[in-house]
C-alpha cells in the first residue's frame, strides 16, 4: 500500500483525487486542495480582463501540479491552440483535453479528442484525454501517445454517478494506461465504487462545489476515494449467488 | 520418469550417426538457440518479455485452495487467478472449474463444435527435433505431394463435407518452399471455405503472401516456452531459434492474417509452465492486436513410429481438464482444439465444457486419405505419420456424436473479407 | 485596428509591451497568442501590433 503509487507521464502521486477548481470562490481553494489531500489540480484557460482579476495560480500551493485542461475548444486544433497557451502560461507539460462539440450535453468528441492527443503528445505533452468511454477510441489514445484515459461517468457537472459504469470497467481491463474517472461524480460513495473497480483515479469539481461545505466534503471525497482503492488492491469479497447448482458432473469421463 | 527420445536408425551412415550422437550428448557441438539465423527477421513487440517474467516467477505450489476458490468466485480472471486455477490446489476443484467453463464456452459459443481436419502434404523435415516422428534422423517413408496429388486429397476430404482444411507440413524450406505451400493453398480455396496453415514460421511478407493465396489462419505451437528445455529437445536445423518461433503469431498477423493459433506440446517441460506461458501469449498479443481471432490447441505427447514408448509424461487426462477450463475461464472468448491425439471419450466430454473444435476424419499420413477414407488399396506411395492419433472418428461419425451431445456441430460459417 | 480578445482597440503601431503596461496587465500570469501563434514574453518588447492583427492575452481560472 506504501508503495502505491499513481504514475502519469513518469511523474508520481500518492493522491488518486484529482480537484476542479471551477465554480467556486478562489479563497476556499488552499482548504480544498489541503482537505482533498490532492496533488493535481485542474485550471481552465481563459481569455484575460486586464488589471481587475484575481490570479488563482496564488491560492495554489507551489507543490500541486496543475492541469490545465482545453474546455472551450470545439475541434482539435483550437484544443492545440489552448494546450500551447497554457503551456506558455509556465504550468508545466501537463494538458486535459476536452474537447465538446455539443453545448447541450457538454458530451466530449472523441474523434477531435484522438487528433488533439496525437498532436500534443508528439509536442511533449503529459496527456490525459476526457473521453466517453469506448474501448475503441481509448485505444486509439493509447497509440496516440495519451498518458492516462479518462472516461466519463455521466454527463459533466451532472452529479448523476456512474451511468457508464459497465463501459468504463471494460476500459480498467483491457487499457494499460491509468483509467481516471472524469466528470458526472456527485457522490463520494460513486467515486469509491469507481475506485473499487480499479479505477487509478477520480476527477470531482461539480460535486464539490455545489456541496454545503466544500472543504468537508473534499475530505469526504479523499477518504472514500483512499477506501475504495484499499478494497480494490485488497481484493472484493464474494458475493453469494443463491441457487442450485447443475446436478450431472461434468468431469465423470476423465481417465488415467 | 523422463522419456527416452532417442532412436538410432540402421540406415543411417557412420557419418550421420556420429553427427546425431554428438549433437544428442555435446551441447557444445549445438547452435545458439536464442539466436536469430540472417533470413529470420527480427520485430519490436513486449510480448514475449511480459510472457516470460510471468512464466519465470511462477511457483504454483504457492497457490492455496483459498485462491483457487476465490479465483472461481471473480467475474473476471485475472493473470493471478489463472496461475491458481493451473495450480495443484486448483485439482480438488475440477469440476467446479468444469461449471465456470460451461458457463463462459456458453456465453461466447453457445453449443457450437466446429469441426475440420488436417492435410499432411509433405512431411520431409530438416529439423532433429527428438519427440517428432518427423524428425530428421528418424527412419520413415518421407514424401511430397505433388499438385495433382493434392488436389485428389482435397476432392476425397470436399466429397466427406469437410468445409475447412488446415494444411501441414513437416518443417522443411528446401523441399516445402513457400511457393509450393501457397500453391497447396490457393487449390485449397477451390475446395473449402476455411483454409489454415500450420508450417514452418516464415517472415512477414512470406505470411503476406500467404494470406493472398488464401490462408486466413496461422497455427504454431512453440512446444514449450521453457527455453533451456527447448535447447535441450530441438537439436538442430531453424526450428531451433527459439525466438523466431515465438513471435511467428504476431508476424502472421502483421502479414494480414485473420486469426492465430497456439500450443505449448505437454508433456516435454513442466506443463503448468507451459500452459500459463501460452495463454499468457494469447493474452497479450490480444491486448496489442485486438482484432484477430486466437485459438489454443492442447496437444499432448504421443507415440511416434520407431518409438512407442513416447508418452505425456504427468500430464494425465485430468490435468488435461484443467489446463483447458483454466483456459477457458482465463480467455473466455478464444477457440480451442481438441485434436485427434485424444480418445474419443475425452473429446466427447471435453466439447461440452470448454472445446469448441474438434478434427475428424484425420491422418497424419501423406497422401493416404482415398485408403483410409474408402478402406480401399491404392499402389500410390503414401508417407509415413507424424505420430498415432487417438480417435479416428469420420466426419460423419463425428457429426452424429456431437449431436448426440445435445451440441452442434458446424463446419463452417467463415465470410473472407 | 488591432483585434484584441475579441474586441477592436485603436492601438496600431504600438508594442505589445506597451499595450500590456497600459493597460496593467500583469505580465507574469498572462500568455500571447498574435494571429494563432504564441508570442513569447521575450519579445513583447519588439513586436509592433499593426492593422488587422488578431491577438488573444489569457491567463488561468478556476475549471473543472
Amino acid at each position: 500500500m506504501n508503495n502505491d503509487k499513481l504514475i502519469i507521464g513518469g511523474h508520481e502521486f500518492e493522491s488518486r483525487f484529482i480537484l476542479g477548481s471551477g465554480k467556486y470562490s478562489l479563497n476556499l481553494i488552499e482548504a480544498a486542495i489541503k482537505d482533498a489531500g490532492a496533488q493535481i489540480i485542474t485550471l481552465a484557460v481563459r481569455r484575460a480582463n486586464t488589471k481587475e482579476e484575481e490570479n488563482i495560480l496564488k491560492y495554489i500551493p507551489q507543490n500541486v501540479t496543475l492541469l490545465p485542461n482545453t474546455s472551450g475548444a470545439r475541434d482539435a486544433k483550437e484544443a492545440v491552440r489552448i494546450a500551447r497557451l497554457a503551456r506558455e502560461l509556465g504550468c508545466g507539460d501537463f494538458v486535459k483535453i476536452e474537447i465538446m462539440r455539443d453545448s447541450k450535453y457538454l458530451l466530449p468528441d472523441n474523434q477531435e479528442t484522438v487528433k488533439a492527443t496525437e498532436i500534443l503528445a508528439n509536442e511533449g505533452f503529459v496527456v490525459m484525454p476526457y473521453m466517453y468511454p469506448d474501448l475503441n477510441i481509448a485505444r486509439d489514445l493509447v497509440n496516440a501517445g495519451a498518458a492516462s484515459v479518462m472516461p466519463l461517468a455521466s454527463p459533466i457537472g451532472s452529479n448523476k454517478g456512474l451511468s457508464t459504469k459497465e463501459f468504463i470497467q471494460i476500459l480498467i481491463d483491457e487499457i494499460d494506461l491509468p483509467i481516471i474517472v472524469d466528470a458526472g461524480i456527485g457522490k463520494p460513495s460513486q467515486a469509491c465504487e469507481a475506485m473499487e473497480m480499479g479505477a487509478a483515479a477520480i476527477m470531482a469539481n461539480t460535486a464539490l462545489a455545489t456541496a454545503g461545505d466544500l472543504p468537508l466534503m473534499a475530505s469526504a471525497f479523499r477518504q472514500a476515494i483512499e477506501a475504495g482503492r484499499k478494497a480494490y488492491l485488497s481484493g472484493l469479497g464474494r458475493v453469494l449467488v443463491r441457487g442450485a447448482e447443475a446436478s450431472d458432473p461434468l468431469t465423470d469421463f476423465l481417465h488415467d | 520418469m523422463e522419456n527416452d527420445f532417442f532412436i538410432d536408425s540402421k540406415k543411417l551412415s557412420q557419418a550421420a550417426l556420429e553427427r546425431k550422437h554428438k549433437l544428442e550428448t555435446d551441447p557444445s557441438s549445438r547452435s545458439n538457440h536464442m539466436e536469430y539465423m540472417p533470413d529470420m527477421e527480427k520485430i519490436h513487440s513486449d510480448v514475449r518479455d511480459n510472457v516470460m517474467s510471468h512464466m519465470n516467477s511462477y511457483d504454483y505450489h504457492q497457490y492455496t485452495a483459498e485462491d483457487v476458490r476465490a479465483a472461481l468466485e471473480h467475474d473476471k480472471c485475472t493473470i493471478e487467478d489463472l496461475k491458481a486455477l493451473l495450480s495443484p490446489a486448483a485439482e480438488p476443484y475440477l469440476e467446479q472449474m468444469a461449471k465456470r467453463a460451461r458457463i463462459e464456452t456458453g456465453k461466447h459459443f453457445g453449443n457450437n463444435v466446429y469441426i475440420f481436419t488436417p492435410l499432411y502434404i509433405a512431411n520431409y523435415c530438416e529439423n532433429y527435433c527428438v519427440y517428432c516422428g518427423f524428425n530428421c534422423y528418424n527412419d520413415i517413408k518421407r514424401m511430397k505431394l505433388k499438385t495433382e496429388q493434392i488436389e485428389q486429397e482435397m476432392k476425397i476430404i470436399a466429397e466427406s463435407g469437410m468445409e475447412e482444411i488446415l494444411i501441414l507440413t513437416g518443417e522443411s524450406r528446401s523441399q516445402s518452399s513457400v511457393e509450393y505451400i501457397g500453391e497447396a493453398c490457393r487449390l485449397a480455396r477451390k475446395y473449402f471455405r476455411m483454409v489454415g496453415v500450420e508450417i514452418y514460421p516464415v517472415n512477414t511478407d512470406e505470411y503476406k503472401y500467404l494470406h493472398e493465396c488464401g490462408v486466413d489462419y496461422v497455427t504454431v505451437f512453440q512446444e514449450t516456452y521453457d527455453t533451456v528445455k527447448y535447447e535441450n529437445l530441438h537439436l538442430a536445423g531453424h526450428k531451433r531459434i527459439w525466438p523466431y518461433r515465438f513471435e511467428a503469431q504476431e508476424r502472421a498477423l502483421m502479414g494480414g492474417m485473420r486469426g492465430v493459433g497456439f500450443s505449448a506440446l505437454l508433456g516435454l517441460s513442466d506443463f503448468r509452465k507451459d500452459a500459463l506461458a501460452s495463454a499468457l501469449h494469447v493474452y497479450y498479443l490480444q491486448r496489442k492486436y485486438p482484432y484477430a481471432e486466437m485459438s489454443l490447441s492442447c496437444p499432448r505427447l504421443r507415440p511416434i513410429i520407431n518409438n512407442d514408448k513416447i508418452n505425456p509424461l504427468d500430464v494425465h487426462e485430468k490435468q488435461l481438464c484443467q489446463i483447458l477450463c483454466a483456459y477457458r475461464i482465463f480467455l473466455p472468448f478464444v477457440g480451442i482444439t481438441v485434436s485427434s491425439r485424444e480418445s474419443a471419450g475425452f473429446r466427447n466430454g471435453i466439447v461440452k465444457i470448454a472445446a469448441t473444435k474438434v478434427s475428424a476424419g484425420v491422418s497424419t499420413g501423406i497422401g493416404d486419405h482415398e485408403s483410409k477414407y474408402s478402406g480401399k488399396e491404392t499402389d500410390s506411395l503414401q508417407g509415413d505419420e507424424q505420430f498415432e492419433i487417438a480417435d479416428s472418428r469420420s466426419l460423419g461419425t463425428m457429426y452424429k456424436d456431437i449431436e448426440d451431445e445435445g451440441l452442434q456441430p458446424v463446419l463452417n460459417d467463415y465470410l473472407y473479407v | 485596428m488591432v483585434v484584441i480578445n475579441g474586441k477592436n482597440a485603436d492601438v496600431a503601431g504600438t508594442t505589445i509591451l506597451q499595450y500590456l503596461t497600459d493597460e496593467e496587465y500583469n505580465i507574469k500570469t498572462i500568455a500571447v497568442e498574435l494571429n494563432e501563434e504564441i508570442i513569447s514574453k521575450t519579445y513583447f518588447a519588439n513586436i509592433v501590433l499593426k492593422d488587422g492583427d488578431v491577438m488573444e492575452i489569457v491567463h488561468f481560472m478556476g475549471g473543472g
